[in-house]
């Protein structure tokens, strides 16, 4: 397999699955673990020609651009497709046991709906990685956010509803507004390749008022603060596999995005202002997601707000990667940390689902004797709760340790601040759950039963997330293929 | 085509933009808003228009027409999924705007129909 066919199976394999999965519901869940081993390989064919012979480019029909499509994996663009892979496979385990457990007997139906739409995400979260312009970045966001709204949709409430028509209002407007950026770069560059614009991209008026278009919108659909509104009751009325895979993979393809546009095609645009900015709604949205999520009565609403804390970490990369020497520090730690975080929320959102189905609830003040009843589900969250607070050996420890290590060499000691309350208040929140669920009760009450997968990948993501904490030097060598940024890897994750 | 001209149409795109943006924001009504959102790409597709006429010479510049058969594809779709989702909220609600922001109901305490009931909240 060359590097031009595993790029083309990335897209083309989820295409093709989910067309068949909506024409053939009951191969659904065949057709999902299909898509898991041929990604799987293709990720690893790829991942070996990236780190032997460098950025990978294919030419989509052999035009190239400006006037074809190219797609193109780099180092940024394999961890997300790797992570985007690991997370899908976890996913498609789960909802398996998810759709047949519970006491719903509209189950049937929604998993009949829920295999081609979650396919078909999984198609736009690889195109969008793979791409190389601003153009076809705004089509694959537009099919995420479409597969992403109808999720929220299939569990057929009036909150869910709600929350979709919210969530789809939100971003289709946002898309708007990133379309008409990209035609403002197109009147004043006449390219739309991320790599061109590079070259071709001066700072001036036109410009600004086009980035700040687009940046705008990406930062609603990407729910950083004050632009969270819309996540927590998506996140939280959506099925447990759905939640999952908004929090963990969904809102980072905004992110991605706005990486690929200020770091690789609008360089000379990032002023220290504009960097600080990023940091300062970073910051911003990890000290108010992680008080709201402190105040939650229910498990799922408290792991959406922890949601909007942690993508706040991940706009630190802003201030810590902008200067290209050095830079790099900030940028694998950052990025180790969305990785880690992508795991060990999916493992907190399985883990509220298997609360929801074996107690039929999940408030967090009746979850008491929980590790006496569900004890593998509960060992997931404390895990996934330690790499979200950042202790070590986890990846998230990781992550937000190359991170203070950036802010401290550069002098931004404000950012330091920020991450040690943050990792306080995310302990907060943690262990208001912990406490309730060690809390040992006399007559344990008997949960319905559920299916052990849906446990076990749980924990699996867990341990995942923990686990990352050891690989995040191999990591860091694969974001050096293709980087924006440079210099020397300060630390490797596990030794402190 | 002198600069002049196609500068109204760039202009009257982004007119378009706001006043679609300005009715998604204080519209209730569901129809209304997807209208809203419509006007909104009609004006990035104008404005699309306009800058192709911008090249020199007599023939306009064919990528920002790709863009815009594409952009018009996308909007159809995303017309389809919004107005189905606005019939199925209204068949869930018996209402046609978005109720205040309840965060999340708990799925335990209340059947669907009773919740339904629980909620009602007249539409004037």
């Amino acid at each position: 397999m060359t590097s031009a066919w595993a790029i083309a199976l990335l897209i083309l394999s989820p295409l093709a699955a989910a067309a068949l999965a909506f024409a053939v519901p009951k191969r659904g869940r065949g057709l999902a673990f299909g898509t898991a081993v041929v990604v799987g390989a293709a990720i690893v064919q790829l991942t070996r020609a990236v780190l032997a012979g460098g950025v990978q480019t294919h030419r989509v029909g052999g035009w190239g651009a400006p006037l074809g499509i190219d797609l193109r994996a780099d180092g940024l663009a394999l961890l997300m497709l790797m992570v985007t892979a690991g997370i899908g496979t976890a996913i498609s385990l789960y909802a398996q046991g998810y759709f047949r457990s519970g006491h719903d007997d509209d189950a049937p139906h929604r998993e009949r709906y829920f295999w081609p739409l979650f396919l078909f995400l999984w198609t736009a979260l690889n195109a969008l990685f793979l791409s190389a312009d601003i153009f076809n970045l705004y089509v694959t966001l537009e099919l995420l956010g479409f597969a992403a709204v109808t999720l929220v949709a299939l569990e057929g409430q009036r909150a869910a509803l709600t929350a979709a028509m919210r969530y789809l209002f939100v971003s289709l407007s946002a898309s708007l507004f990133y379309l008409l950026g990209v035609g403002l770069v197109y009147g004043q560059c006449a390219t739309v390749d991320l790599a061109s614009l590079a070259v071709k991209a001066e700072p001036g008026p036109t410009l600004w008022v086009a980035l700040a278009l687009m940046t705008g919108g990406l930062i609603a659909k990407a729910a950083l603060f004050p632009m969270h509104f819309w996540l927590p009751p998506a996140h939280a009325n959506a099925p447990a596999p759905v939640s999952a895979v908004l929090s963990a993979l969904v809102v980072k393809g905004s992110f991605y995005i706005l990486l690929r546009l200020w770091f690789e095609a609008f360089p000379a645009l990032m002023t220290p202002g504009v960097a600080q900015l990023f940091g300062g709604l970073g910051a911003a949205a990890i000290l108010w997601g992680s008080v709201q999520a402190l105040l939650q009565p229910r498990l799922k609403l408290l792991i959406a707000y922890s949601t909007v804390a942690q993508i706040g970490y991940l706009f630190l990369l802003f201030p810590l990667a902008a200067e290209r020497e050095g830079g790099f520090v900030g940028w694998s730690g950052g990025l180790v940390f969305l990785g880690a975080h992508a795991c060990a929320k999916t493992a907190m959102f399985l883990t509220a689902g298997n609360i929801l189905h074996a107690a039929g609830h999940d408030r967090i003040k009746d979850l008491d004797g929980i590790t006496q009843s569900l004890p593998i589900s509960a060992c997931a969250f404390g895990l996934a709760g330690l790499s979200l607070v950042g202790l070590p050996p986890s990846g998230g420890f990781a992550g937000k340790w190359l991170l203070l290590n950036s802010a401290l060499a550069q002098g931004q000691w404000w950012w330091v601040a920020v991450i040690l309350i943050g990792s306080l208040l995310a302990a907060g929140y943690v262990l208001r759950v912990l406490t309730h669920a060690f809390t040992r009760v006399a007559a344990p009450t008997t949960p319905n039963p559920i299916p052990p997968v849906m446990e076990w990948t749980a924990l699996t993501l867990a341990l995942l997330a923990v686990g990352l904490g050891f690989a995040s030097h191999w990591v860091a060598d694969l974001l050096r293929v293709g980087a924006p940024v440079i210099g020397p890897v300060l630390m490797g994750g596990a030794a402190p | 085509m002198p600069d002049a001209d196609h500068r109204i149409y760039l202009l009257a795109g982004a007119a378009l933009f706001a006043i679609g943006f300005y009715s998604l924001l204080v519209q209730a009504h569901l129809l209304r808003r997807i209208m809203a959102l419509n006007v909104m790409g009609s004006g990035v597709f104008l404005f699309y228009i306009a800058l192709a006429a911008q090249t020199p010479g007599p023939i306009p510049d064919p990528v920002p027409h790709a863009m815009v058969l594409t952009g018009i594809l996308v909007s159809v779709c995303a017309t389809g999924l919004a107005l189905a989702l606005a019939d199925r909220v209204q068949a869930s609600t018996g209402r046609v705007e978005l109720e205040e922001d309840e965060d999340a109901a708990d799925p335990s305490d209340a059947t669907p129909v009773a919740s339904d009931e629980r909620k009602e909240k007249p539409s004037a």
